[in-house]
């Protein structure tokens, strides 16, 4: 079954916020594109309408979360990232205030709306605040399990989910360990390829390609961020010695970049960073993926160039 | 109200920002004397603050918006009896709990952690609404510099605050007219503040920020106030009670030397 990651945010909230009195949910003029309306239908008392002052959200989460609530902020990436930064970095990361940042449409799958609203950046920057954590998740069981996880640990933090419907990865039965990687798929070739988002998929429909012409390369998805199962990583890094990472993001700073420095301090290996190298355009999702390369096709296409 | 006690605690806390800032030879000396007169009214007549229940939620809670005022803030804890005077001459050094912006979970009392200008007040602004949740009477007091009133944020969180009808919030502008730069006007002109902010649905009450009368009855017809938030935006001397401070930008984020500091400290003890 496909689902956006930001539906299945809608209606892991919409739940959470019934069992526990202390969620509070804000969104900022996007409640219906990131789902964050499913938890203001159920509980519309303690759902805040900020409007389009992003800003603002973000300290007034910190003024609840300085009062023993849990807030769950929530706009489009971009604007819930980059726009305030350093809003997310002295109000709530500096006093280690509980506030939950939820970044619906990232990354290149925004689509159509363009370079203005597409976060390729988002990992990067949200994974330099000291003490924020970051999450990734793939899919809609993911994402509920990241959703559910996140609202149990008193620690600020951002989850990034995006807007285009995807496959799902995982089933209801999973049972996750949000902190720690997921092998998706054991290979036998000494490669391996981190992915994490929606690149999961795409590294997945890559992999009977790669298989096709020899290659049988081990999956890994990393939805912990920050702080990342290094342990996990490294031991992935050991048992291998081609290494591919598969972002839908900038290249530098994110996924590919956090690899790097666990292969530097652990297990130096050489790395294929898979993601964006530059702002992409305005077209829809499934073209955009097509365009740079981070559809199946282009994964693979990606890797196997570098594995002959 | 007990005007000579109020005098008597204000002159102790100036004294004791003129030693902070000093000792420390860093820090923000003119905000800080400048706004001492409100935040002696604030409390020691108007918030249920006490040393004994510093560490706790259950009472009145106050953000220090323009967070650089914090040898005010330190001052007034010392005041209060929540930390010890010699604590105060940590300030500013490695290992205090007195950073050079508040910080949250260094001590009881400091009640939101901010420097970065425009921030607090949304934090005031989330504060009041969990309050309304928790179905309590507790106030919520946030001081905003005139000059901070330049954030856009500032005027996003008194859009919200206007919008949720929040009237367990009061903000006090401390208008002093003076900026890093200069005079506000020149800088970039962020008055007026009370057409501002009534269009905001707040209501305002403007007063004279050293009449401690003026200013204890803009807290009680605050605290009347329903179905708005208020804002008082209280008129200033940035350095006041310091002959050669006030009224000068240029003492806005500067340490007096040891000579600046006993003229300083002997203003203090000889004003009113």
């Amino acid at each position: 079954m496909a689902k956006a990651t930001r539906e299945a945010y809608g209606e892991k909230i919409a739940q959470l916020v019934q069992e526990n009195p202390k969620i509070v949910v804000l969104d900022a003029d996007l409640a219906g594109s990131t789902y964050s309306a499913k938890a203001q239908e159920v509980c519309p008392e303690r759902f805040f309408d900020m409007g389009i002052a992003e800003a603002n959200m973000i300290g007034v989460s910190a003024g609840l979360a300085a009062s023993g609530y849990i807030p769950f902020a929530s706009s489009f990436a971009m604007f819930c990232t980059g726009r305030v930064w350093e809003q997310i970095r002295n109000s709530v990361a500096y006093p280690h205030l509980n506030v939950k940042v939820v970044g619906s449409h990232s990354g290149i799958t925004v689509g159509e709306d363009g370079v203005t609203h597409q976060a390729i950046e988002d990992i990067a920057i949200m994974r330099d605040i000291t003490g924020l954590e970051v999450y990734a998740p793939c899919d809609q069981w993911e994402t509920k399990a990241v959703i559910d996880h996140v609202s149990k640990t008193d620690a600020p933090c951002y989850v990034r989910l995006g807007r285009s419907k995807v496959e799902d990865v995982f089933d209801e039965n999973k049972v996750f360990d949000v902190t720690k990687v997921n092998v998706i798929h054991e290979g036998t070739s000494r490669i391996a390829v981190f992915c994490t988002g929606l690149m999961v998929q795409s590294s997945l429909e890559a992999l009977p390609k790669l298989q096709e012409i020899g290659f049988d390369p081990t999956i890994v998805d990393v939805c912990a961020i920050k702080p990342c199962d290094e342990e996990g990583i490294a031991k992935i890094l050991e048992a291998n010695d081609q290494i591919f990472t598969v972002e839908e993001h900038s290249v530098t700073g994110g996924l590919g970049s956090l690899i790097c420095e666990v292969a530097a301090d652990r297990c130096p290996r050489r790395i294929h960073r898979i993601g964006m190298r530059g702002f992409a355009q305005s077209a829809d999702w499934q073209t955009l993926l097509r365009e740079y390369k981070l559809d199946g096709q282009g994964v693979f296409q990606q890797i196997s160039e570098k594995l002959k | 109200m007990d005007l000579e006690a109020l005098k008597k605690h204000a002159k102790n806390i100036r004294i004791n920002i003129i030693k902070e800032v000093s000792n420390a030879n860093s820090g923000h000396p003119g905000g800080s004397l400048g706004a001492a007169d409100i935040l002696t009214v604030l409390y020691f007549e108007v918030m249920d603050f006490t040393k004994e229940n510093a560490g706790s939620l259950d009472r009145d809670r106050f953000v220090l918006s323009k967070g650089h005022a914090s040898p005010l803030l330190y001052a007034v804890l010392a005041e209060k009896g929540v930390i010890e005077e010699e604590e105060l001459l940590t300030f500013r050094k490695l290992n205090t709990r007195l950073q050079g912006h508040p910080d949250l979970n260094e001590l009881d009392g400091i009640d939101m952690s901010t420097g970065s200008l425009g921030q607090g007040v949304s934090a005031a602004v989330g504060m009041a609404l969990a309050n309304r949740l928790d179905h309590n009477d507790h106030r919520i007091y946030t001081l905003i510099g005139d000059g901070e009133a330049e954030e856009g944020q500032v005027w996003e969180a008194a859009m919200a605050a206007g919008h949720y009808k929040l009237d367990n919030l009061c903000a006090i502008i401390d208008e002093n007219g003076l900026q890093i730069d200069g005079r506000t006007e020149d800088v970039i002109g962020p008055a007026p503040f009370e057409e501002k902010f009534r269009a905001f649905g707040w209501h305002v009450i403007s007063v004279d920020g050293h009449d401690f009368t003026a200013l204890k009855a803009a807290f009680d017809e605050a605290k009347t106030v329903k179905g708005m938030p208020t804002c008082i935006v209280a008129k200033t001397v940035k350095g006041k009670g310091v002959s050669f401070m006030e009224n000068q930008a240029g003492w806005h984020g500067k340490a007096p030397n040891a000579d600046q500091t006993a003229v300083a400290l002997k203003d203090l003890q000889e004003g009113e």
